[in-house]
């Protein structure tokens, strides 16, 4: 099927029967294999007035009457087989319409708009072709970043990269479908087409520099391919310098910046009680906001003794939080009082259009992980909001857009939390101060529903708990076919897009990345690559 | 057998069928063999479906002849008569007719004209007849005194060498079967099996 004539459809068969929220029938012609066939790709109809896309959700086998499977021919006989393929049994295939092309001048300039009906009674499908695809995804431009190609074709697939910032997004799949190197090149499609601005919360120190795939070879990040466009900060500077990291800013976080609420979204990861996140709340009004932390871990046994029973403060749960808060202690980046403002640092950094990777390095546990994406977003979401407020009011431009990356995203977003952290909020309030998420996960059902719902646009690899592939399609129209393409999809580099920022649902397989042609592709030049175009341009200016 | 030259004549004719005298004593068309008559101002195919020699005479019964003799053709040597009073008469059922310019895969508004001649098609015409397979739905419902599943493997194995590539004649064929038969399997696989080469 990788035809070299980009309108070549091949002709599968008819539409035999079907409804558009179920999907539409097709009866296989006999010269098509069942087994050629996939779900998840993409079919064109020819209805009478118009045409059709959709996808094939299921395959099956059917035979002409029941009694056959009793008495099945005998196929071990070629020309037997041959007879009965496409006659007394055939294969039929279930196709979602989801958008349609009309064939008047006003529809084609209108562009494929959603399927509000059903092609007629035996309308021909077709599998579609590479110029059907890139009609419906667009070519590659300045505001599409090309992610993949469809299955078995090789059409680009394009996200429209300023559609997709405008809301808050998802990249799910279980543990080594390719999440992160998913993440990576929408990364990129951000940060070249300048949809926004990053900052990348990166757990495992992959985003920034360098990761690894899974044969263990290096992988560039995104400095190493943008570095003027892209910061590199850290909380484990030692880490970094082992790894060779160019780092641009050590983060340190004082203990005078962690608010109660802070300790609160740690509750679990602490293994806190109850009691204990309100005794913190009672602590902060004893010391004050900024003091508490500082004075609560350098109480001694006595001076704690007596203050709690002057707050009237159980003694286990003082020992329950004393232990909790030492977790925190043990953290090197978190120190009395910082000398430097982080959230300024970042702020200036974003603020010139330069995207952030804030690496954990050896800090990857949730509860540091928790801590600084929280502590660090909250604050940088309250600066957007004030400057989106003024702008508002005069009448200025809103600043530029900004997408915080977050991994393990159930940590800060399942049902219990996401109401107070600012993740939650963010997620709910949609792009009002141009901020929105880019939430990974891999267990998307610890994600509230109603942050699931919000999102735009999801992406997702392959799942295979039930509970996790429901909740990504909560709320979605044609949601038990989806579901059983995205049980289909490989273990790897294969994922399903839906949602606002693509015109219809498209199974990819992920564009390569990783490899030096990819990032030849993506339009980096090798340090000699770079030295001789440097060269060139040089020569050139003395020739003329 | 010379395709195209004329090798009976109709005796007997109905709308759907047609008896035929050979002018040849045991020189009938094959089992399953396209013919056409040309009487009249359109032509009658059929297919073939019975093959019957027997005494012209009604209640003289045919007796053996040949104990004392090497060879059967020695009993025509020895009775020369014989040839006389015995006949090759063959039914066929009718499939088709032609008029015009057209082919008609359907049956003739009138019977076949008695007397007219019996001619057995050329490969060609057994071609252009066999493009649509409509007909095959007249063999299969008909209600023959012989298996009508042996004269429609007949049939299509015959006409199968009328093309180059005969078994894909065959498996199209077989798939119009295939739906024609679609009720009942078993004896789909019965007439399958006797389509192989
Ligand atoms: N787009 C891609 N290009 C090249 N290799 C990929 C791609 N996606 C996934 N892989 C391979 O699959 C492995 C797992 O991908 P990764 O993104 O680390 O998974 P996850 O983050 O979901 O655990 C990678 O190490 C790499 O070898
Ligand atoms: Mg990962």
């Amino acid at each position: 099927m990788n035809d070299h004539n980009l309108d070549e459809r091949t002709r599968l068969g008819a539409i035999v029967s079907g409804s558009l929220t179920r999907g539409v029938e097709v009866k296989l012609d006999a010269s098509v294999s069942v087994e050629d066939m996939a779900v998840g790709r993409y079919v064109a109809i020819e209805g009478e007035k118009r045409r059709f896309f959709g996808m094939i959700t299921d395959v099956s086998l059917e035979a002409i009457d029941s009694r056959v499977t009793i008495t099945p021919p005998d196929i071990s006989d070629p020309f037997i087989a041959q007879v009965v393929a496409g006659t007394t049994t055939y294969g039929k295939l279930r196709v979602l319409p989801m958008l349609t092309i009309g064939s008047d001048a006003v529809s084609i300039l209108e562009g494929p708009q959603p399927a509000k009906t059903v092609p007629t009674h035996f309308s021909e499908v077709k599998l579609a072709s590479q110029r059907d695809v890139e009609l419906v995804f667009g070519a590659e431009d300045d505001k599409r970043f090309y992610v993949g190609t469809p299955l078995d074709m090789e059409t680009k697939v394009c996200l429209d990269v300023s559609e997709f910032v405008k809301r808050s997004n998802g990249v799910f799949g279980k543990s080594g479908t390719g999440k992160t190197f998913l993440t990576c090149l929408l990364l990129i499609g951000i940060l070249q087409k300048r949809a926004a601005v990053s900052l990348v919360f990166d757990m495992h120190s992959e985003y920034g520099w360098e990761g690894r795939n899974e044969k263990g070879y290096k992988v560039k990040g995104l400095k190493q391919l943008f570095p003027s466009k892209v910061a590199v900060f850290t909380l484990d500077e030692e880490s970094s310098r082992w790894r060779k990291v160019s780092t641009d800013f050590v983060v340190k976080i004082g203990y005078d910046e962690i608010e109660p609420e802070d300790i609160e979204l740690l509750r679990q990861t602490l293994n806190l009680t109850e009691a204990s996140t309100q005794a913190v709340y009672q602590l902060a009004r004893e010391f004050g906001d900024r003091k508490w932390l500082e004075a609560v871990l350098n109480l001694s046994e006595d001076n704690g003794k007596q203050l709690i029973s002057k707050l009237n403060i159980h003694d286990s749960t003082y020992r329950n939080l004393r232990r909790g808060l030492e977790t925190l202690r043990r953290f090197p980046f978190l120190v009395p009082h910082a000398s430097d403002n982080s959230v300024q640092r970042i702020l200036e950094y974003l603020e010139r259009g330069i995207n952030v990777v804030l690496e954990f390095g050896r800090f990857d546990d949730f509860a540091a992980y928790i801590l600084v994406a929280n502590l660090l977003s909250r604050r940088i979401y309250a600066q957007y909001r004030e400057k989106a407020e003024k702008a508002g009011g005069a009448d200025m431009a809103l600043p530029h857009p900004l997408v915080i990356t977050i991994e393990e995203a159930h940590r800060f977003l399942n049902p219990e939390l996401s109401a107070q952290t600012i993740f939650g909020r963010i997620a709910r309030e949609m792009r009002k101060y141009n901020v929105t998420l880019l939430v990974i996960d891999q267990r998307p059902s610890g994600i509230d529903d109603e942050v699931m719902s919000q999102l735009g646009t999801k992406i997702t690899c392959l799942l295979d708990n039930e509970r996790d592939v429901d909740s990504v399609f909560t709320g979605v129209t044609g949601k038990s076919e989806l579901k059983s393409v995205l049980s289909k999809l490989e273990t790897k580099q294969q994922a399903l897009i839906f949602g606002h920022a693509v015109p219809m649902p498209v199974v990819i397989k992920t564009r390569e990345y990783g490899s030096a042609e990819s990032y030849k592709e993506l339009g980096f030049l090798e340090a000699a690559e770079l030295k001789r175009k440097a060269e060139k341009e040089i020569e050139d200016l003395w020739a003329t | 057998m010379d395709l195209g030259t004329k090798v009976a004549e109709v005796i007997e004719a109905s709308s759907a069928e047609l008896m035929a005298q050979c002018y040849k004593l045991d020189q009938a068309p094959p089992l399953g063999s396209l013919v056409k008559t040309k009487g009249g101002s359109w032509e009658t195919y059929a297919v073939v479906y019975n093959v019957e020699t027997h005494s012209l005479e009604p209640g003289r019964r045919v007796v053996a002849r040949g104990e004392e003799m090497g060879t059967e053709a020695e009993i025509f040597r020895a009775n020369p008569q014989l040839a006389k009073l015995l006949s090759t008469d063959f039914r066929a059922l009718v499939v088709g007719h032609c008029q015009g310019n057209g082919l008609y895969h359907y049956l003739p508004p009138k019977p076949a004209p008695i007397y007219s001649f019996v001619y057995v098609c050329q490969l060609e015409e057994v071609k252009a007849f066999t493009q649509s397979l409509d007909f095959l739905s007249l063999l299969a419902d008909a209600r023959l005194p012989i298996s009508v599943d042996e004269v429609i493997a007949a049939c299509l194995r015959y006409a199968s060498r009328a093309y180059p590539d005969s078994q894909a004649f065959l498996i199209k064929a077989g798939k119009e079967l295939a739906w024609l038969l679609s009720s009942d399997a078993r004896r789909l696989n019965s007439v399958l099996k006797r389509l192989r080469q």
